[in-house]
């Protein structure tokens, strides 16, 4: 990338002559700072192309450049394609933008509109390292409310502290042979809940109307008369599967165990979303998409660590609720919690959020490691409030129990 | 011909839009990157009307395609005429035309039905083009949207290529149910509509609800900017307000402290699920109410 953008920017002195007197923004080198904001906005996650830059080009020799009033929110809505990218832009651009062209503002440590730079920033605002310095604040504050933030975009961190922890504690439980052998399980039991759930939609709905408008359009060519029928027959949705998977401190041994099974799931349902919680959530669906096994593993097995403590299900379940079921649940959803069911939040608030998942989705389905124990009774104060909700409790300890709910997840 | 940034701001005033700081850049940039304009943000806070007053603010024709699930190219782009097609085939062979004519025939212009999407590329002055709520179309419709916003063309089979007479200024909304595709994202401009704040819905009642006062219609702002801190199901949004705004007027209230019960009453028109209602009871609406008045 940066060699393309480079170009376009060293050739900017020949658009200099273009942008008159009195801009603030200074016509040398305008093109080459506008890089270093679309760079500096690449690194944050932003998806930001050539055609953009040239587009912000563009608009940096108008007249809207003349006042930052307006060239603030220009280049906001040039740059910006979601939610998430439009709450961060504003402290981005005023980091770097206001970082050099208006040193003399300085608020430290403030979180207002206006400027945000640290004395330290502003000390070394030249481009290059100011954009790394930028990018190593917002970066630690995305990770900071990651639960809200870092939806889409956990690929790129997930990677890197993949590569600085590549010896995660999954290597020690199981052995490598053992890790794909129960993923190759995970995976095929996933497909063929999948492929079940598909043919029966299918048998269900042999009910078939004749469609009368394309029945007409195909025997133009006879005439009018009509020969050939068209159908019309309700279009064949999969189930679409959403995991939530406990990965607090007392599902310890399960967790890599369950990475496998989540990881497979993701795989095979083109419509699966996955989430890891313990005291907060994450939504780990962008990771797992990594066709690489081990590592789309790796990089789940390391959200779910940073953990140990306890569980506040009712907590995860209400960010849940708040800001991802809209997005990924319909009314062909299908919930699956994997959780031991301690909960370290109020039981009340567990019953509420549980209370409002299911009215949203369609099935909710609990599978519980311990329940394989002997003597097991689902005592937990989390699992007594979550229960009434929950339409299938099931044991999960290992692949057979898992094998086992295949007939009533095909039901579904 | 484009309109200054400012000018747009004016305009948009003028017909009765209560524009927020940003909306007028973004309405100016689309002109000038000649690129779509993708309007994000929870239900009710205004965003088809952008698009509407847009159409205002230019003086042209607003050609709205309502998107929903199983929306195909038929409803969304052309249709051929079937009936008539049929009875031009029966007349046509009673006097005794030969196949290949008629079928050139049935096959013209005249027996082509535009759906929004052909119609906007087919008119001389260019129309505001309102995708509304894309997230609902399916997938392969949004690819298929991305390909017309990129070529301005369509190909009909049995006509040719129809080329854009004019380029249609492209507003689309989604209220997020769905991820939109990257690819649309980066065709487009983005706008994230929020609920307007205090001053602006106040503005924006007062505009819009004939002899409310003054004073009221910033208590009802301030009002329904209390309840949407609320945690509510489904936040009330500006047509919300409106319908209150207007409830209120018609009961002739002219303070909301002057009688409670009446407003409790009446804020069935902000508040449309059982679980909101129960939520904002009797001690939660007046403390509300003794914090807005």
């Amino acid at each position: 990338m940066p060699a393309s953008v480079r170009s376009r920017a060293s050739g900017n002195p020949a658009q200099g002559p273009r942008v008159r007197g009195d801009e603030r923004v200074e016509s040398l080198g305008a093109g080459r700072r506008l890089a270093g904001f679309a760079r500096t906005l690449r690194d944050n996650g932003f998806r930001v192309g050539l055609a953009e830059t040239g587009d912000a080009l563009a608009v940096l020799t108008s007249p809207a450049a003349a006042h930052p009033a307006t060239l603030m929110p220009a280049l906001r809505a040039l740059f910006c394609a979601t939610h998430s990218d439009w709450e961060r832009f504003d402290e981005i651009f005023d980091a770097f933008w206001c970082g050099e062209g208006m040193r003399q503002r300085q608020i430290l440590g403030g979180h207002s509109q206006a400027s945000t730079l640290s004395a330290k920033k502003l000390a070394e605002a030249h481009v290059p390292e100011e954009a790394r310095g930028l990018l190593d604040r917002i970066e630690r504050r995305t990770e900071g409310d990651a639960d809200v933030e870092s939806e889409g975009r956990g690929r790129r961190e997930g990677a890197s502290s993949a590569e600085r922890l590549s010896a995660t504690d999954l290597r020690h439980i199981v052995d490598p042979a053992e890790i794909a052998a129960t993923h190759a399980l995970a995976a095929r039991l996933a497909r063929s809940m999948r492929a079940r759930l598909v043919r029966r939609e299918q048998v269900r709905r042999r009910g078939r109307r004749l469609d009368l408008r394309r029945t007409i359009h195909r025997n133009v060519s006879h005439g009018g008369t009509l020969i050939e029928l068209a159908w019309r027959r309700r279009k064949i949705k999969p189930l679409r599967l959403v995991v939530l998977l406990d990965a607090s401190g007392s599902m310890n041994l399960y967790t890599a165990f369950f990475v496998r099974f989540v990881h497979g799931v993701v795989d095979a349902f083109r419509e699966a979303e996955a989430f890891v919680f313990h005291t907060r959530l994450a939504h780990v669906s962008p990771s797992l998409r990594d066709r690489d096994v081990t590592r789309a593993v790796e990089k789940l097995a390391l959200m779910a660590q940073g953990i140990g403590g306890g569980t506040r299900i009712g907590d995860s379940l209400a960010t849940f609720n708040r800001w991802h079921a809209r997005r990924v649940i319909n009314s062909r959803t299908a919930i699956m919690i994997v959780s031991d069911g301690y909960d370290t939040g109020a039981p009340g608030q567990l019953a509420e959020e549980m209370r409002r998942l299911r009215r949203r989705c369609r099935k909710i389905v609990w599978l519980n490691p311990l329940i394989g124990w002997r003597d097991y009774s689902p005592q937990a104060r989390g699992m007594q409030a979550a229960l009434p909700y929950v339409d299938l409790f099931a044991p999960a300890h290992n692949l057979e129990s898992l094998a086992a709910l295949e007939p009533y997840l095909a039901k579904i | 011909m484009n309109l200054k940034r400012e000018e747009i701001a004016e305009k948009l005033a003028a017909v009765g839009y209560v524009a927020d700081h940003d909306i007028a850049t973004a309405l100016w940039l689309m002109d000038f990157l000649k690129r779509p304009l993708l309007l994000e943000g929870e239900a009710g806070v205004g965003k088809t009307e952008v698009g509407k007053a847009l159409a205002a603010v230019h003086d042209t024709e607003l050609i709205r395609l309502q998107c929903y699930e199983g929306l195909d190219q038929n409803a969304a782009l052309y249709e051929w005429n079937y009936q008539r097609q049929l009875l031009a085939i029966k007349t046509r062979e009673g006097v005794g035309e030969n196949a290949e004519t008629i079928e050139e025939h049935i096959f013209s212009e005249k027996y082509l039905l535009e759906r929004p999407l052909l119609a906007a590329i087919r008119r001389n002055k260019p129309p505001v083009l309102l995708i509304d709520e894309v997230d609902r179309a399916d997938e392969e419709f949004e690819a298929f949207l991305l390909e017309l916003l990129s070529d301005f063309q369509v190909s009909i089979p049995e006509l040719g290529t129809i080329k854009a007479v004019s380029i249609p200024r492209v507003v689309l909304t989604s209220n997020g149910t769905r991820e939109l595709s990257d690819a649309l994202r980066r065709r487009c401009l983005y706008h994230y509509v929020d609920f307007p704040e205090v001053d602006r819905e106040a503005k924006i009642i007062l505009t819009r609800t004939p002899g409310i006062e003054t004073a009221l219609a910033l208590q009802i702002a301030r009002m329904v900017a209390e309840v949407r801190k609320e945690d509510l199901r489904k936040m009330p949004g500006v047509a919300e307000t409106l319908d209150w705004a207007a409830t209120l007027a018609g009961l002739e209230i002219h303070d909301l402290r002057q009688e409670p019960e009446t407003i409790y009453e009446t804020m069935i028109c902000l508040l449309k699920t059982h679980e909101d209602r129960s939520r904002l009871s009797r001690e939660v609406s007046e403390r509300l109410l003794s914090r807005v008045a």
